[in-house]
Order: C-alpha cells, then structure tokens, then sequence
C-alpha cells in the first residue's frame, strides 16, 4: 500500500541559527526510516514522467523500488547506469524542475522525494561499499579530457571504464572544477568531491592539476605526436566572472562572486590561521539572484556579517535560485532588497567600500526571455551601508582555449559550438561540453554533456 | 610537488630559486608569470619569471620577503619542495621588431627587468638599462645586467651605490640629450612606474609597464586582479601583465594592491613567530 502523505518527508538540517555560523553541511540527510517511507509514496506510474524531466534520463521509480525493497546497492546500481555522480547531484540538482516537476503525486500535494533518496542512495553507497572500482584492460588510445569539473569528470570516467587512457588536465591545484571553487562545503562537502575524484584515479585515469591548457599546453599540442592524445574534450567550464560596470566597482571590498568563493572554497580562508585573506565585513551586499549569489551572500553570514543583502533587480517570483537555496538563505537571516538595481559602489576616503547606491525598480512588459522587464522608478535612488559589495550576475567561457586553438568555432558569447547529440566541435576529434558550450547552467547538464561526449568518441575511435 | 634545484641569496632581503618545472620551462617567455603554493592549504602567489632553462627544465624566481608566503618560501632550502607550480601565464613581453628599447627597473622588480634585457640583447636590440635600488646592500644581478646591456646606469636613493638619485633622473637626462628609443619598458613598484610614465610622456616613446597586482588563479577567474585600463577593466592575468603605461590608471592601482595590507604585515609576523619557535 503507498504511502498517500501529502508531503515529502522533510529534509533533516542543522538549525539555521547555529549553520549560519559553520560551514558545515545544512542538509542533513534521510535516515533509512525516512527513505523507506519516502519511497512509499511512488506510485511506480505507467509513463514515469519523472525519468523524462531527468536531463541524462535515469530510471527513477527503478531505483525507488529497489530502495522500497531496502536493496540499497541495488538503487545504487540504477543510477549510476545513466549518472556518474549521485551523490554530488543528489545535492545540488534543482530537482523541482526537473524529474520532481513532472512527478504524478505533484498535482495533488508535493512530489516524491527524488532528490533526497538520490542522495540517500549514494551517501549509503559511500558509507557502506569499500569495494574498489576494477581498472579495465587498456584498449590502446590516448584521450585527453580538459577540466575536472562535472562534464570533465564524467567523460573521463565513462571512457575509462572502456579501457581508454585518459588524462585530466586542471589549470587549479585541486581536481573538481566548480565543484571545488564554486559550491561551498555546506551545500557539497569537498570529500564527496575528492571521492569522485579517486574513484577516476582508481580506474586509471590520470589527473594532472597546474596545467592551463592554452598556456602551458595547447590543444594542438596534447594531439601532436609529443603528446599522442588521439581526441580532446573540452570541460572548462564558465569561468570568466562578469561586472556591472557601474563607477565604483574596482574600490577595495568589491569582489566577482568567483574571487569571494574561491577565497573561501578552494584556499579555505574561512579557516583561523588561513595562509589567504579574505575580507570579513559587517554589511554585505551580493548582487544578483541566483545561486552562486545565495552561496556568497550565505558564506558572508558565516564569516560574520550582521547584514548580509541581496540586491537583485526583478521580484522573488523571478529570482534564478533554487527555491530551496532562497529558503536556506532566509532563514539564516539574509535580507533580501528585491526590485533594486546598483547604479553606483561609494568608497571613503581609504577607497574602501562605504555604500552602495541602488534605484528601485518595477516590473513592465516581458521581455525577450519571457520575464517581466524590469524598469527604473525615477527619483528613487537610495543609499544601502555596507562594506562590501559581491557581484553575483553570472560568469561567461574562459577565452584562453578558443584564443589558443585555432579551427574552434564559438558563438558570440565566447561559448564553444558543439553538436548537442555527439559533442563534436568544428575541429576534429575535439569535443567538448557543459558550461564551456552552454553558459553558466547546471552540474547535471554538464554531466550529461560529458556523457554524450564520450559515447560519442568511443564510436569514432572504436571505428 | 616541485623540486626547489638551486637556492641563491641576492642580498639580505631578495632570494633567487630554479625549480624543477619542464611544462612551464618548455613555454616560459620574458614577462609571463607563474602561481605557486609552498604547501598544502597555503596561498596562492604570482611571480614573474625571472629566467629558464628549456634543457634543465628549470624556472627561475626571484622574491623578496613581504607577507607570510614569501617568509615560507624563502625557509625552504634547495633539494627540497614546493607544493604546486604553475604557468606560464600571462602574455609575453612583445619585443619583436625593437631595436634601441630603454629598460627601467626599480628594487626587486630588477629580477624582472633582467629577463627582458636578456631578451632583447639576444634579438640583437641596443639595450640601456637604469636600475633603482634603496641602497647598495640590496643591489641585485649588477653583472647580469651589464653584460646584456650597451648602456648601464645604477642609481640608490641614499648614494650608497652609482648615482644618488631615482630612476626618472637618468631616464629624463638621456631622453633630453635627444636618446632615441623605440620603446621604455619599466617594472617595479607601481610609483616608480607611474613616474617613469610621467617623465617619458613628453617625448612620445611608448612606455609599456609591468604590472603585479592581487590575484587568485591566474587564469582570469577571479577578476580581482582588475585594473583600468584606458577607461576599461582588464585584467592583468589573461590581458597582460603588460600594459601601455600611458593608459593604466595608476593611482586605482595602488589602493587595490594595499587591499590585505594589515592582513599581510600579521600574517607575516605570525609565521616569524612560528620559525623563531622552530629554532628555539
């Protein structure tokens, strides 16, 4: 008998008061008990309309059952048939609109649980199976895979389990990419991350950190005969942070979103004794209304800040954040200034930060993107306090390979032009996907892309 | 992990260090830069490149003690390692097609300054070199220089050395008596630099100069390193470190650069503490 609960089985978490201080994970996690009710309530539906909202298609009632059977491995193996990294997806997806947007018991209260059991299943996979992944026989051919972030990972992963050879090249110190700089550790431990990371290393595949490609090496280079890698997919991510350019916006204090995290991320500045600096202040504000934008304005809480705002320029109804990050993020005390654009970034005398002046804003007609445009009230300039200012409006590709490789096609916005059925670029046996092709998007897109890309050049090399 | 091959002290204050790094060798140009972390969880720091061996698949760097990183770098002795090492980043120097350059260097932006007269004296270029320093006891790389320069001034601040006077002075005399230069190429501290611009400005010779300011990755994803730059951000990671001097906004650099100031000088005395404790 299914388990007819209106509600999904709410998420354990660490209490916002006490988090807003740490840097440890809020979510907490299902408990089995949790997951076994949980996964009563899939209907185990004809058309399994959740597997389609799901961008790399994985058999979701499959893997519930398996989990309603307390087959936890058995769910394990389900997913990781179509995805590479349950446990980070499991955790950052915005499964409201994907496979739980679409699910059935949607329509008439809230949808099953997908995420949370996703996660589930791979915590207990993490915890509880010291197996260690095989090392297939080599079949001879060289790939080269640029990036370690979530497409890389995967495509180097899919291809190793074929047997190719593969190396990972990572322009930072550590393997990870976004998941590393970008996420912070109380939304994405970095040991899950690490994790992933070994579990490549342990099918042989190899990682090498400190190579910019474009710089150290070029893409042409690494398929030279030097190197002899016979294909390259490219995985490097969006990673060029975009300004306002409003006066002001190069006053100490003000920092691309990119800096702010990877301060804190990557080196740890958050830490007591930290080798690298980072600003702690008293009043915040993030520009912007996405998710990297909750993530600083919820790192500034934990450095500190009495007052940490967001500033973003339409409504709550249209803010690009998961509603889940907004709620967090509400909770531990984030104000949010909605309907406010900054036109100017005042500094003191010591050029430090000391304001930030915004314009109120209402919503007009909809625009190109289908959101209402969001339009200037004159005369309604005001001046917010604070001493510091983070610029959380979004990131664009890295130009260092598409400078370097000649042949590769981009679009307009410095995006590479890749099939989106095989990866493939204007160059041949060079392929690439997920943010480095689509702009900023999601870690699941990525991973999708990186999977397509390695089907894609298993066929041309297995030719 | 990076082998640290040879260790020179340049004066009390200024170390020079090959490390074993072949990838970064193989492409290191005049002008480019590397990121380097002593240790896990350590901070991450430019330097430019001060010299390499494409054979012996050794960089060369060379830096002064400012902040906690440097104080840790400098306690590593040769034979032993330094966490992480990458590059070449940046663009090179653009030297082509030069044939009288005047190169200006001030303090341990000397270290820099080398590689470029080294370069151009290679190309064939007639090079005059003018280095500032604050005193004699932090004279760096004197015979270096003169051996790739056809005109060599030294000058100190306290006349202990060469001429007692700053950079701009020589430069300003040469470029009065009628000295012909295709290009000024100036590095060190960002003053300096401003005025080294300053003083060329009137004579229209194009000054490029070198510019070091904070930064994170080195790739161009922080942004932090942004400067104004003839009215627009840019960012001297991926866009330089070289910029026509004549267009950088000088004094919006020189704020930025004393952004973790009080940050630095604790650090730094925090890690002398621990090395003092090492000792004892």
């Amino acid at each position: 008998m299914p388990n007819m609960s209106l509600t999904k089985n709410p998420m354990p978490s660490q209490d916002p008061v006490e988090r807003a201080s740490n840097f440890k994970e809020v979510a907490l996690g299902y408990t089995k008990e949790m997951a076994l009710d949980e996964s009563q309530r899939c209907l185990n539906c004809k058309n399994h309309p959740c597997t389609q909202g799901c961008p790399v298609q994985i058999d979701i009632p499959a893997f519930i059952k398996k989990i309603s059977e307390e087959d936890f491995e058995g769910a394990y193996n389900v997913i990781s048939k179509d995805s590479s990294l349950p446990a980070v997806c499991g955790r950052v997806c915005p499964q409201e609109n994907q496979c739980e947007k679409y699910c059935v018991r949607g329509i008439k209260g809230e949808p099953v649980g997908i995420g949370r059991l996703e996660r589930f299943v791979a915590d207990w996979h993490n915890e509880n199976t010291k197996e260690a992944p095989v090392k297939p026989a080599s079949n001879g051919h060289k790939v080269a895979v640029i990036g370690s972030g979530p497409s890389g990972l995967t495509c180097a992963g899919d291809l190793a389990k074929k047997g190719y050879e593969v190396t990972v090249f990572e322009a930072l110190h550590t393997a990870g990419g976004v998941l590393v700089y970008g996420i912070p550790e109380f939304r994405l431990p970095k040991a899950i991350v690490q994790k992933e990371v070994d579990g490549l290393k342990a099918l042989g595949v190899k990682v090498e950190t400190n190579t910019v490609i474009g710089k150290t090496v070029s893409v042409d280079e690494l398929m030279s005969d030097e190197f002899g890698f016979e294909a390259v997919f490219i995985g490097s991510g969006a990673g060029l942070p975009s300004f306002m350019n409003i006066p002001g916006e190069n006053l100490k204090a003000v920092y691309s979103a990119n800096e702010f995290l990877t301060r804190i991320n990557l080196m740890k500045a958050y830490r007591e004794g930290a080798d690298t600096p980072i600003k702690h202040s008293k009043s915040v504000a993030v520009v912007g209304g996405g998710n990297v934008a909750m993530d600083a304005a919820r790192c500034a809480k934990r450095l500190g800040a009495e007052h940490v705002y967001i500033v973003y320029r339409r409504s709550e109804a249209e803010l690009p954040a998961r509603r889940e990050e907004v709620e967090h993020a509400k909770e531990e005390g984030i104000e949010f200034m909605l309907l406010n654009n900054p036109v100017e970034i005042l500094g003191g005398e010591d050029r430090f930060v000391n304001g930030i002046k915004c314009i109120k804003m209402e919503l007009g007609e909809p625009d190109a993107s289908g959101r209402r445009r969001p339009v200037e009230i004159p005369g309604s300039e005001f001046v917010l306090d604070v001493d510091c200012v983070i610029m959380a409006i979004g990131t664009s590709p890295n130009p260092l390979i598409k400078n370097t490789t000649e042949g590769l096609e981009t679009n307009k916005k410095g995006c590479i032009v890749a099939e989106e059925e095989t990866g493939k670029t204007s160059k041949d046996m060079v392929y690439a996907g997920g943010d480095a092709v689509t702009g900023a998007a999601t870690v699941i897109l990525a991973m999708g892309a990186g999977k397509t890309a390695a089907k894609a050049i298993d066929e041309a090399l297995s030719k | 992990m990076y082998r640290i091959v040879k260790k020179r002290e340049l004066n009390p204050t200024v170390t020079l260090m090959s490390i074993e790094a072949p990838m970064v060798a193989r492409k290191a140009l005049a002008g480019q830069f590397i990121i380097l972390r002593v240790n896990e969880d350590g901070e991450r720091i430019p330097l430019t490149i001060a010299g390499y061996d494409r054979k012996a698949g050794t960089v060369d760097i060379i830096f002064q003690v400012v902040g906690a990183t440097t104080e840790k770098l400098n306690h590593k002795q040769q034979g032993e390692y330094i966490q992480d090492f990458v590059g070449p980043l940046g663009v090179a120097s653009h030297l082509e097609g030069l044939k009288k350059v005047c190169v200006v260097g001030g303090g341990v932006g000397n270290a820099i300054a080398y590689p470029i007269v080294k370069a151009l004296h290679e190309q064939g270029s007639d090079v005059t070199a003018i280095l500032g320093f604050r005193s004699k006891d932090l004279v760096i790389l004197e015979d270096e220089f003169r051996a790739a320069s056809n005109n060599f001034i030294i000058c100190t601040d306290d006349g202990s050395y060469g001429e007692k006077a700053l950079v701009t002075e020589p430069l300003k005399r040469l470029l009065e008596s009628g000295e012909q230069f295709d290009e000024v190429i100036t590095i060190g501290p960002i003053v300096m630099m401003k005025f080294v611009t300053k003083t060329v400005q009137p004579f229209g010779i194009p000054c490029i100069v070198s510019m070091s300011p904070i930064m994170v990755d080195g790739t161009g994803m922080c942004g932090g390193c942004r400067l104004t730059v003839d009215g627009k951000t840019k960012f001297a990671c991926v866009d330089g470190p070289d910029f026509d001097g004549y267009k950088v906004d000088f004094d919006e650099a020189i704020d930025r650069g004393s952004m973790y100031k009080a940050f630095e000088a604790q650090a730094r005395e925090e890690a002398c503490n621990l090395y003092k404790m090492e000792v004892k």
